[in-house]
């Protein structure tokens, strides 16, 4: 197969043909997946050639969708099933936490649940509400559930077909705003498994844990934080939030004994508190500053003319950077009373 | 798409046999359908079925008042709708119970222990759901409808001529899993057949404030699913209602949602005071209308039941509540390690940590150190 420029839905539409071919037991699902092909055009052309049974159009009602899945998966079927937009997937909750995430456990391990759900969220788009939710965090924090975001063209081929292939239940997380990021690839391709991060710029000073939409703003971050202040910023990807990457992240906050979390969720009670509550826990003593959370702000999605403002971006993660420099000695000299004040 | 004139249930729910034992005749539209008195060894199955599932009921009743289950909801009054479509199906069907259908699960072969292995605080399914072709039971309302034509869609994919039997409430059909449901199986003509136990009461929330509906049955036709209604103190026609249900959906016709009239006895639970909602006079009305007591008047007015017969099925009944007490009395062995063993398939590193931990608890030797520790790790 020749090398040419692949995008990131490309991946993804190759994947589920891959695993279409591969295995019978493979099922599409969603609403709008058929003849139009999703909104986003995933499953283009895949009810064309595997036919309506293999790909399927259901009724518009999410809980359905899931709880279809959650029954086609007992009779040893492996569906894939579209969300089409992350807030689209709200109605869908109870099936997915209390079935889908459950099953095999309540059933200790007689009905495993091996379904991906496909979820296409965060914003960047332009979308109206409802259209850019990062909804990351319910699932994370629903255990029985893996949940995984690829960055990249590579990883939206590779995690798609090892998340497809899993026994395990799969919470599929699609950063719309990489939908059209193009990379030169061959397919198939196989990237790291899911469970393992990568790093995907090495440097000395700081390490920036990011995930899925933010990728891109991290690196372009790095660059400028080299060139124009000379930090030398670690990008680590995570590439999959459960399970999450311990060893990479500490080896690297280690290493740079500075850390900063770019996720562009809100950030109250979310993945980048965890990540950074992980990283104080088991790196305290390598870390030369606090670690510092960079995040969407704790509002519901904003509308499109000012959803710039809600995005973190280059800036706002260079200023974050920036604050890590951090005092040596620490100052005693305020009671918190006083700070507040 | 169907005539409707094919979807509407019977205008008044179909009986065949009258409170006081008497055969009825079915009307006109329950003949058509093909509803007639099942067979006195059928009947006779279905009886014995009852007189053992109401012992196992109030065998559990009474363990719960001695502290042995954490909660029991009870179906008695529902025996004929417990009872009587377990054991019209078949070999390959898939049963998709709540947690109220113990009864069932009982007449469906799984031992009354593990059915009250959920119930009893050992783990949340006491049966295994693959060997005995059903779900395990659903706590959540109306949730397991959408499983059930997810799984009978699945079936007919097989290229087998299995069905799934979803058992659901009537507080249940208030929950839009419920309409989910029915609108799944019948768009994919999946061969599904939900029986709705209308006990009155979801709590103690009556059906007037549940639905302006005329019948439950009707919730059907809006998706184009046939519907019936029957007499869900009737076992003789639960039975002949519930296998023209089976035998549509076995044939490729798609869905069916009959909805059961009967009367829960006990209150929702053992937690729950149903003086609170309901009145004596209503409850003794129903205590007229018993399932068992009707089928049983009825095979020993038509001569297929003796005294001898009856005393040999109580005396099993008992054997089985007495089994069960001994069981239930001996102290269960539960494993903290299991906890960690069906997460996933394999346990993710964070996982790992916390099972070490909580052996190491077990074990008497935990440290406050959990996960990794930079300082520890560099000496």
């Amino acid at each position: 197969m020749s090398t040419s420029k692949i995008t990131y839905a490309k991946a993804l539409n190759t994947a589920l043909r891959d695993a279409l071919t591969e295995d019978d037991d493979v099922l599409v699902m969603g609403e709008d997946v058929g003849a139009l092909g999703g909104v986003f055009r995933i499953t283009d052309g895949l009810t064309r050639d595997f036919g309506e049974d293999r790909c399927i159009d259901t009724p518009l009602a999410e809980a359905g969708i899931a709880g279809f899945a959650v029954g086609l998966a007992m009779q040893g079927f492996r569906p894939v099933v579209e969300m089409q937009f992350d807030a689209f997937g709200y109605p869908a909750f109870e099936q997915v936490t209390s079935h889908i995430a459950k099953m095999r456990n309540r059933t200790r391990g007689a009905l495993p649940m091996p379904l991906v759900i496909r979820i296409p969220y965060a914003g960047g788009i332009g979308g109206v509400e409802h259209h850019c939710d990062s909804s990351e965090g319910y699932y994370v924090h629903t255990p029985g559930l893996h949940v995984v975001t690829p960055a990249t063209p590579a990883d939206a081929y590779s995690l798609l077909r090892e998340s497809i292939a899993s026994d395990d239940p799969v919470v599929f997380m699609e950063p719309k705003s990489q939908y059209y990021t193009k990379a030169d690839l061959e397919l198939p391709t196989s990237t790291e498994p899911i469970g393992q991060a990568a790093v995907r710029r090495e440097g000395a000073d700081v390490t920036l844990i990011t995930y899925g939409p933010q990728l891109p703003s991290a690196l372009k971050a790095a660059e400028v934080a080299a060139a124009e202040e000379d930090w030398d910023v670690e990008v680590i990807d995570l590439r999959s939030l459960v399970p999450f990457d311990d060893a990479t992240v500490e080896a690297s906050v280690r290493k740079t004994g500075r850390a900063v979390v770019l996720a562009e969720a809100q950030s109250f009670a979310g993945m980048g508190a965890e990540i950074a509550a992980r990283v104080q826990e088991r790196c305290f003593h390598s870390l030369a500053a606090p670690v510092l959370r960079v995040s969407g702000l704790d509002i519901p999605y904003p509308p499109p003319k000012l959803e710039h403002t809600h995005l973190p971006g280059v800036d706002r993660i260079l200023d974050t950077i920036a604050r890590l420099q951090w005092d040596d000695e620490p100052d005693h000299t305020h009671t918190p009373a006083e700070v507040s004040a | 798409m169907s005539e409707i004139t094919d979807l509407l249930p019977c205008p008044e729910p179909v009986q065949l046999i009258a409170a006081d034992g008497t055969a009825v005749e079915p009307s006109e539209q329950a003949r058509e359908r093909g509803y007639a008195m099942p067979n006195p060894e059928d009947l006779l199955a279905v009886w014995r079925a009852m007189v053992v599932g109401r012992r196992f009921d109030t065998q559990a009743t009474a363990l719960t008042k001695q502290g042995r289950l954490a909660v029991y909801p009870s179906s008695r009054g529902q025996d004929a709708c417990q009872v009587a479509p377990v054991l019209a199906l078949a070999e390959g069907d898939w049963l998709f119970p709540t947690y109220r259908d113990s009864m069932s699960l009982v007449t469906h072969g799984i031992d009354p222990m593990e059915v009250l292995t959920l119930l009893r605080g050992d783990w949340h399914c006491g049966y295994d759901p693959q060997a005995t072709r059903t779900a395990p039971q659903c706590t959540p309302l109306a949730t397991q409808a959408v499983h059930a034509a997810g799984a009978a869609h699945g079936l007919a994919r097989r290229g087998t001529d299995a069905l799934a039997l979803c058992l659901i409430g009537d507080g249940a059909t208030s929950e839009g899993d419920f309409h989910e449901g029915l609108n799944f199986a019948a768009v994919f003509e999946a061969p599904a057949v939900f029986l709705v136990q209308n006990n009155k009461y979801a709590i103690s929330v009556p059906l007037a404030k549940q639905t302006k509906a005329p019948a439950l049955a009707y919730k059907g036709v809006g998706y184009g699913v046939r519907s019936e209604q029957v007499d869900g103190n009737d076992p003789a026609a639960v039975l002949a209602v519930m296998r023209e249900a089976y035998a549509h959906a076995r044939a490729g016709h798609g869905p069916v949602l009959v909805e059961a009239h009967t009367y829960r006895m006990e209150a929702h639970t053992n937690a729950d005071d149903a003086t609170r909602y309901r009145t004596k006079d209503e409850v003794d009305g129903w205590t007229g209308q018993d399932p068992i007591v009707r089928l049983q008047a009825y095979l020993v007015e038509q001569g297929h039941l003796d005294d001898a017969r009856i005393e040999e099925v109580r005396a099993e009944a008992e054997a089985m509540a007495a089994d069960l007490r001994t069981r239930m009395n001996a102290e269960s062995i539960v494993e903290p390690l299991e906890l960690f063993d069906h997460v996933y398939a394999e346990p993710t590193p964070q996982l790992r940590e916390q099972r070490e931990l909580v052996r190491a608890e077990l074990a008497g030797t935990a440290t406050a150190a959990h996960g990794s520790n930079d300082e520890k790790d560099a000496q």
